[in-house]
């Protein structure tokens, strides 16, 4: 005898008059491929957890970016900022795409020359640039960005000593309307610092001013900081043209604009929320016209835009380890993947979608990672079908910030890989395992033995 | 394994609805839910209810085990259940 299609038993409170403020529950979508690579397949080849970047995401985004502040201003040129996510074949996507390299330290500097972008095509930002890392920028001719008076006054004693000229721009900070203001990078424009810097760089005979940099925060969330920050950029380029006789190389606006992750305490889905691309573009380009310069002489629009490019690029494929009810009924689900992969989850609600279909009771759950530590929440609340032992979840946008600032934390990490645009699956960073953990560590003599009872 | 009982006064309709009449509060079953409450009304224990669903539905044992569990523990919750 056949039996009955089983499905776990549900009880669900009805709260009539609240039921929600955001209109009815969420339509849980399912994601069983990426790419069209189906996930089950990815985990039985690769393992659990599983990073996943999609190369053809990556190539979209930043065609679909190039294409959008191409048509509004004629000059324009993006660099891959490497703290994003210096992943090697990721970086490699990008600069196959025609991006510079944006690097804040000399480590990041020296992966971008090992990938093989040359210097002259690396702009070096951060408040930390050692003497090497700088005489090493100047040889190779790379785009050094001060942050403040020491590292000029560093940079004029190596470029003397080496008897080279560096091609140099300032780092301005300056207030946009927005909080937090990111005024301890760069020199601050209102109080002049911006412009006394300019001063020493044109009155030396070393540094050679080529352009003008800002970046005023990761995720704004409007358009008018840029346009006002663009404008504070342009008046400076004004003045080094009067003052100077000098049309500079280009103005970098940094990056900063969001990408489809949701803020924590943020109720409306990011995307209902932000602008468009187009309209940070529109305020980004359409002060640089009022330089009224010819168009030979405009300057080139630098951008470094890190998350939006990336963030929906990348997936982390969790397996469910159990589920458990917490004290005040609510239903809580354990994963293999934990805030030690996902430093972001402190600051955005990540999307957790499942990779198969669970059924049509949807509950509201806490999503843990498997650390034994009060702090590895993914989510607190997230709406989701039954999860059982077993079935997958999959952490969506988590291109950007995750696989830099991850951490070895109670357990190793996990394979990255990337879906090729032809279907087929790379491994790009292979899995660490306990030999790779320990082989830096040394151990002292006396330490090497020991006997328990 | 512990037993447990409904309270005498509680409705449930055939749509799977569920009334308390002392605090106005509702609840929605899906369909085992129901014959689970229906069980429990009957005086049946959990592992009576278990053997049920096992013989009915395609299901193991382990299973419906955890889900009866957890089941139990949102009425528990929700104040739905005496232990007896
Ligand atoms: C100097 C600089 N450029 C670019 C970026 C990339 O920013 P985002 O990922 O917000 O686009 C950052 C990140 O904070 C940065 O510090």
């Amino acid at each position: 005898m056949s039996k009955k299609v089983y499905e776990r038993p549900v009880i669900i409170k009805q709260h009539s008059g609240l039921m929600n403020k955001f209109g009815s529950s969420p339509v849980q979508p399912t994601i069983t491929e990426i790419d069209g690579v189906a996930v089950n397949n990815l985990v039985e080849e690769y393992g659990s957890p599983l990073f996943v970047f999609s190369e053809k995401q990556i190539r979209e985004n930043q065609r679909k970016m190039l294409r959008i502040f191409k048509t509004r201003y004629p000059k324009v040129q993006f660099a891959w900022s490497y703290k994003t996510n210096y992943l090697s074949a990721v970086c490699s996507v990008f600069h196959q795409e025609g991006s510079w390299a944006e690097v804040v330290s000399e480590y990041e500097y020296q992966r971008a020359r090992k990938l093989g972008v040359s210097g002259a095509n690396i702009i070096f930002n951060g408040p930390d640039k050692s003497d090497s890392a700088l005489e090493t920028a100047v040889k190779e001719k790379a785009k050094i960005h001060i942050d403040h008076f020491d590292e000029l006054y560093q940079l004029l004693e190596i470029t003397e000593k080496l008897d080279l000229k560096a091609n140099v721009a300032i780092r301005v900070n300056m207030d946009v309307g927005i909080y937090p203001k990111w005024d301890r990078f760069g020199f601050n424009y209102e109080n002049g610092e911006a412009a006394h810097a300019i001063k020493r760089i044109m009155t030396s005979k070393t540094l050679n001013l080529v352009g003008l940099h800002t970046h005023i925060g990761t995720y704004i969330m409007a358009t008018e900081p840029y346009r006002l920050a663009v404008l504070k950029l342009v008046e400076l380029a004004k003045m080094v043209h009067a003052q100077y006789e000098t049309v500079l190389e280009y103005i970098d606006v940094g990056g900063g604009l969001p990408s489809k992750n949701t803020l924590k305490g943020q109720y409306l889905d990011a995307e209902q929320l932000l602008p468009s691309y187009e309209q940070y573009a529109d305020a980004i380009t359409s002060p640089l016209f009022d330089l009224n310069l010819p168009p030979d002489e405009l300057p080139t629009l630098f951008l470094e835009t890190g998350r939006a490019l990336i963030d929906d690029a990348g997936y982390l494929i969790s397996t469910v380890l159990g589920n458990k009810r917490l004290s005040n009924g609510k239903r809580a689900i354990i994963i293999d993947a934990g805030v030690n992969y996902l430093f972001t989850s402190h600051w955005f609600n990540h999307k957790i979608v499942p990779a198969q279909n669970s059924g049509n009771f949807t509950e509201n759950a806490a999503v843990y990672g498997p650390l034994c530590m009060n702090i590895d929440c993914l989510r607190e609340d997230i709406v989701l079908p039954t999860q059982k032992k077993g079935d997958r979840l999959i952490i969506l946008f988590v291109g950007a910030y995750s696989v830099t600032q991850w951490m070895q934390f109670i357990t190793t990490r996990p394979k990255i890989t990337m879906v090729m645009e032809d279907k087929t699956v790379e491994v790009i960073r292979e899995d660490e395992d306990l030999e790779y953990i320990i082989s830096p560590e040394r151990v002292p003599e006396k330490l090497t033995s020991f006997s328990l009872k | 394994m512990e037993n447990y009982k409904i309270p005498d006064n509680l409705a449930v309709s055939e749509e799977g609805f569920l009334f308390l009449p002392a605090t106005g509060e509702s609840f929605t079953l899906n369909e085992i839910g129901k014959i689970v409450i229906g069980l429990l009304k009957n005086g049946s224990s959990i592992e009576e209810i278990i053997e049920r669903l096992t013989e009915e539905f395609d299901v193991d044992e382990h299973t419906a085990e955890k889900d009866v569990n957890d089941f139990l523990t949102q009425l528990k919750n929700f104040r739905l259940v005496e232990e007896i």
